[in-house]
């Protein structure tokens, strides 16, 4: 069902309902990349494990974070969650993902069509862009729009099996975040690398 | 006396630095092949900049030591990434500028940028080294490295045209 799903028939669900759904799914210590703005809030709402990076600039930099942390560290799973605006910011890191073929990195795409945080302006994914279909022609066959809440569920639970980067599509409402971050990035890293097991 | 990329690779492998992403530089084709061609070391092509800094920043939170290179017009891509990314985090990111826009540069628009990335680095308080004389390029490298993981935060290495030669134009 899931490569049969495209951007037009995929529904339309909530950010922080699909962001809990994930973080259930976490029982191994991945790693969890919030991209700037409300992926992060709502990462940060869900609860804040000692594996999850929130990213309070760079915007465009989820997905090269989490790559980074998938090539230091190859037999834990890490996640990075990005919006539709940032990555038209950075669309290039798809075909570096590609390239590089990590099996332990997913890469959820949170759609909305609008750049929220700054006032609700417009993406170019809400008009034409089919950010799956880039991500499939970067090189990441992967990758799939979820269908529905059931289909989300079960694509990130094929993406923890691993053997290739996956990237997961989500069209979401344009519904507040269910929190704010705690803007302190030293606490922010700091505590990233306990989780991680890089500090004690 | 080994050549200056000979000495960069040498100071990286024994400072543990394994992983380095880079924006291809003429000046710096050397040291790329050799890194390509060591195992110690996992070297790729990024399609922009600041994603070797969003790179480099994983690997250090994930305990493995990263450098990136670029060339000077590149650096005018990443300073939202240092602002914004690796100084507030604090990271050692090791950056490796090949220096353009100086010492016989024919691009204008090189030159220009050239002009923009210490006074960058400055307003940054980012530390950075012009290296010029392959004598203390070890030493300068070694130290530097040091003081970026023991202080926690980037360091940027320009490569003058001194020490590399740079990228000739015949007029």
């Amino acid at each position: 069902m899931a490569g049969n799903t495209t951007a037009h028939n995929a529904k339309v669900m909530n950010r922080f309902d699909l962001t809990k759904r994930l973080v259930a799914q976490l029982k191994r210590e991945e790693a969890v990349v919030g991209g700037i703005g409300n992926a992060n809030f709502d990462l940060w709402a869900a609860g804040q494990r000692p594996q999850n990076f929130y990213m309070l600039g760079s915007m465009g930099l989820a997905i090269p974070i989490a790559l980074g942390v998938a090539l230091a560290q190859p037999k834990r799973h890490v996640f990075a969650l990005e919006g539709d605006g940032s990555l038209l910011m950075q669309l290039g890191c798809l075909a570096t993902v590609a390239m590089l073929r990590p099996q332990n990195l997913t890469m959820v795409i949170w759609d909305n069509g609008v750049y929220q945080i700054t006032g609700g302006q417009p993406t170019a994914s809400a008009e034409a862009a089919d950010l799956v279909a880039i991500a499939r022609g970067a090189g990441i066959a992967n990758s799939n729009w979820a269908a529905d809440e059931a289909d989300f569920d079960a694509l990130v639970a094929a993406s923890l099996k691993g053997g290739a980067p996956t990237l997961i599509g989500a069209r979401i409402d344009k519904g507040p975040p269910a929190g704010a971050t705690e803007r302190d990035p030293v606490k922010i890293r700091e505590n990233f690398m306990r989780g991680l097991g890089v500090r004690k | 006396m080994p050549s200056w990329h000979e000495i960069v690779l040498s100071t990286l492998k024994k400072s543990d630095v394994r992983l380095v992403p880079y924006v291809p530089d003429r000046v710096f084709t050397p040291l790329i092949e050799a890194l390509h061609d060591d195992n110690f070391f996992t070297t790729f092509p990024c399609t922009r900049e600041e994603e070797a800094i969003g790179i480099v920043t994983g690997a250090w939170m994930g305990g493995m030591r990263a450098a990136v290179l670029m060339q000077t017009s590149g650096f005018g891509t990443i300073p939202n990434a240092l602002a914004s990314l690796a100084v507030p985090c604090q990271i050692p990111a090791l950056i490796f500028v090949s220096e353009r826009g100086t010492l016989g540069e024919f691009n204008l628009g090189q030159a220009l940028v050239c002009r923009t990335m210490r006074p960058v680095l400055d307003s940054l308080a980012v530390e950075h080294h012009t290296i010029t004389d392959v004598n203390t390029l070890a030493f300068i490298v070694d130290r530097a490295i040091k003081q970026a993981v023991a202080i926690q935060q980037p360091v940027t290495f320009i490569l003058s045209p001194l020490l590399t030669g740079g990228k000739v134009f015949e007029a």
